[in-house]
């Protein structure tokens, strides 16, 4: 076997901090991150959010909504993709991929919420939208989905904790039957909950036709939104792994290793046929829309760069990788579009928005703000991290073989 | 007519009227007319009449007790940078070209019919009231400034430098002026009548009488009679002397136009509001529908499996007869042709045989 190398942490050593605490160039660069985002959080919270960011009201939305909040969810959208593909679909060979998706698109809710919080001017106040609800508007839809979707994954991802913690308080362990019970109840709630707010999140930007760019601007945005949602968890899913395997190879059980290359083909083929679907409705709807004759225009340029670099390559490079059996080439290309996810949401909240204020008055992140967004993916590696030196992720713990 | 032709006519009478009941709200809303107060004011701000003094920011800087500017309010060089409102600004007038022609615009809350930033408050903060002006109320603000992205007007500010109570700051309307029975600061204090009070529909006409009376002045449109689902705060504007005559109330044709002032009349009829309605109305839709599209897809994915199964079983079962019968007809035949004795020791060679084969295999499957 070849996990004889794991580290199960057992009764007597239930913390594994070692590979955390090392001294080496990844942990130092780790530590430097979080100390300045801490600092930079101090300051954000005591001085206001003038003090650290360059929002102002023309651009009320900006890098942390822009990348934090957009990104954040539609990348973390490898969980309802691939807990749908295992346990809804059927396709029992991705099962080692499901705990890891579930694990990060948990981690990547959680700081969403966490880098709202500096976004809002009152963050203690989020609940407010319970106790007032303002059901006319789509970001109390968001708002509502988000939360009950974060709590959805934690029940999803709790078995994990409970089989690390079981040494120690054997009582998790029913929690853990229960859940394990309702995991596709859990499953199909979760779906429907991934549909309405990845959507939602592209049908915030409705209401405002006069700001956003027309070739970005569409009344299908919620359908876009959600259809690269889906493109983006297939990708996730691949570059996660690519880079788990640079990081954690000695946490993987025999499965989980045997099982990759053909969740990598797999996600890589299914990732194809969404991103060519994608650029088929998008390209249907700026004809619709009649946008033609925007395409010869400053922003046309960059619209065709985004559909035919980020969007269009990236599905053919998913195509011949998965076809010939290249799992190189469908890591270049989740790594392609995933960067067209990012550079696609970057431009429906900051670039195109906006397009008609003189560029005296547009927006340009300030560098304590793109500091914040980097401390906030920091963090997520670090927990993500945490999470797998301790808890059966990668592996499965020998004491649960059951677990499917 | 007997008893039971006249209750038939009767139940189709009532279902015709409940039908025709049912029509006559869809039509209403047809023509965006929610949440509309009959009653309510507005103010229709004539820039051919304005000059640019800045008395309006003044008064309003003054009845709102806002912080002190950077430059004095007489210092009329100000206009001609374009600024927009702010949280201490909640109005600001500025100059522009129009058609080679200096027009000066002041600049606040429209005070929408049916608002953008109330529609798009996840907390309710802001709400269309009676008498017109739409209000906020911070001590239940979040904070996120949606209400800012969607006001097609750039009106809301946000108090970006303050730590611990930051709110979205805009005109008020003066409404606790109103409460009190006066006039807002900024009309009260304009001094060339540039700023009209009055209910909305008055408003309309009074525009309307002007544009008839100055049809070479005045541009044929009311900007926010209908923009964006009708506004409390109207703006007209005048007519291009040397361009041709632009037919009445024409967005397309009075777009460029109003361009010049820095007015967009491609917002639509409808309240902003309405576009997110198609979205959130397939809320439910999905909510609904989706466990049980999903809930079949698991529920095919189990039978498949459960078929699968069963079919593989069933293969094996009679994989194994097949293996039974040969043997027994095997046996059968040595039993005739060589004697009982050799009978018994092949079919126990073919147990045996059998046996090895089935624990090699078991073997095999585990490993």
């Amino acid at each position: 076997m070849e996990n004889h190398s794991i580290v199960i942490p057992t009764r007597e050593k239930m913390f594994n901090m070692g590979p955390l605490l090392k001294p080496t160039l990844g942990n130092i660069i780790t530590w430097i991150i979080l100390s300045v985002g801490l600092v930079i959080t101090v300051i954000r919270f005591t001085q206001g959010i003038g003090s650290v960011a360059n929002l102002d009201d023309n651009q009320p939305w900006g890098m942390w909504i822009g990348f934090d909040l957009l990104c954040g969810v539609c990348l973390a959208a490898g969980g309802y993709f691939t807990t749908v593909a295992c346990y809804v679909m059927g396709m029992k060979h991705f099962h080692s991929a499901a705990r890891p998706a579930v694990l990060t698109a948990f981690l990547g809710y959680l700081f969403v919420v966490v880098a709202l919080l500096y976004d809002l001017g009152h963050p203690l106040r989020l609940p407010f939208m319970f106790f007032f609800p303002g059901t006319t508007s789509v970001l109390f839809e968001v708002g509502l989905c988000v939360a009950t979707y974060l709590t959805v994954l934690f029940v999803e991802f709790s078995v994990a904790p409970c089989e690390w913690l079981s040494n120690r308080f054997p009582c998790v362990l029913k929690w853990r039957t229960f859940v394990n019970k309702i995991n596709i109840l859990l499953t199909i709630f979760g779906m429907t909950l991934s549909t309405l707010h990845q959507s939602s999140l592209g049908s915030l930007y409705l209401i405002c036709p006069g700001k956003l760019h027309p070739l970005w601007y569409s009344p299908f945005i919620p359908m876009f939104f959600f259809v690269s949602s889906m493109a983006a968890g297939a990708s996730m899913v691949i570059m996660e792994g690519f880079f788990a395997h640079k990081g954690a190879h000695a946490y993987m059980d025999e499965t989980h290793l045997r099982e990759s290359d053909t969740v990598v083909l797999s996600f890589a083929k299914a990732a194809s046929f969404i991103l060519m679907a994608y650029f088929m409705l998008k390209f249907i709807d700026m004809l619709v829309q009649a946008n033609f004759s925007y395409l010869f225009t400053g922003y046309g340029a960059w619209w065709l760069v985004e559909m035919f670099g980020f969007v269009l390559l990236p599905a053919l490079l998913y195509a011949k990788g998965s076809r010939d059996g290249n799992v190189k080439l469908c890591q270049y290309a989740s790594m392609n579009a995933v960067a067209g996810i990012v550079l696609n949401r970057f431009n429906i909240c900051m670039i195109a928005f906006n397009y008609q204020l003189p560029s005296a008055e547009r927006y340009f992140p300030s560098i304590w703000e793109v500091m914040i967004s980097v401390f906030v993916v920091t963090m997520i590696v670090t927990a993500y991290r945490f999470i797998i030196y301790h808890m059966p992720i990668l592996y499965e713990h020998p004491d649960f073989k059951d677990a499917h | 007519m007997n008893r039971r032709k006249f209750l038939t006519l009767l139940g189709s009478a009532g279902v015709v009227s409940a039908l025709g009941n049912a029509a006559t709200p869809s039509t209403a809303q047809a023509s965006h007319v929610f949440p509309y107060y009959p009653e309510s004011y507005g103010v229709l701000h004539d820039t051919t009449r304005c000059v640019g003094c800045r008395r309006c920011e003044e008064a309003c800087n003054k009845v709102n007790a806002l912080p002190a500017p950077d430059k004095p309010f007489d210092d009329l060089s100000v206009c001609n940078t374009k600024r927009r409102t702010s949280a201490t600004q909640w109005t600001v007038v500025n100059k522009y070209e129009m058609n080679g022609k200096a027009v000066y615009r002041k600049l606040q809350c429209f005070h929408c019919q049916d608002p953008a930033c109330a529609s798009a408050c996840f907390a309710k903060c802001f709400q269309k009231q009676p008498d017109g002006s739409v209000t906020y109320n911070g001590s239940q603000c979040v904070g996120c400034r949606y209400c800012m992205i969607a006001c097609p007007f750039y009106a809301p500010g946000f108090e970006y430098n303050e730590a611990w109570d930051p709110l979205v700051k805009k005109c008020t309307f003066c409404k606790p002026r109103l409460d009190k029975g006066e006039l807002p600061g900024c009309v009260e204090a304009c001094p060339m009548e540039a700023l009209t009070f009055g209910r909305r529909t008055d408003l309309i006409k009074v525009a309307r009488a002007r544009i008839a009376d100055n049809p070479d002045k005045y541009l044929d449109y009311i900007y926010g009679e209908h923009d964006a689902g009708g506004t409390a705060w109207m703006v007209l504007a005048p007519a291009n002397p040397k361009g041709p005559k632009i037919p009445p109330e024409n967005p397309v044709l009075a777009g460029p136009e109003l361009k010049q002032l820095g007015l967009d009349t491609h917002l639509g009829n409808q309240p902003m509001g309405e576009l997110t309605y198609g979205a959130l109305g397939a809320v439910p839709m999905i909510v609904a529908f989706w466990p049980v599209l999903f809930g079949g897809a698991y529920g095919m994915t189990k039978r498949r499996e459960a078929m699968h199964k069963q079919a593989q079983e069933q293969t094996k079962r009679e994989a194994r007869e097949d293996v039974q019968a040969a043997v027994d007809a095997a046996v059968r035949k040595i039993q005739e042709t060589e004697g009982e004795g050799a009978a018994d020791r092949a079919r126990k060679a073919m147990a045996e045989a059998l046996k090895a084969r089935e624990s090699a295999g078991k073997h095999g499957e585990g490993a």
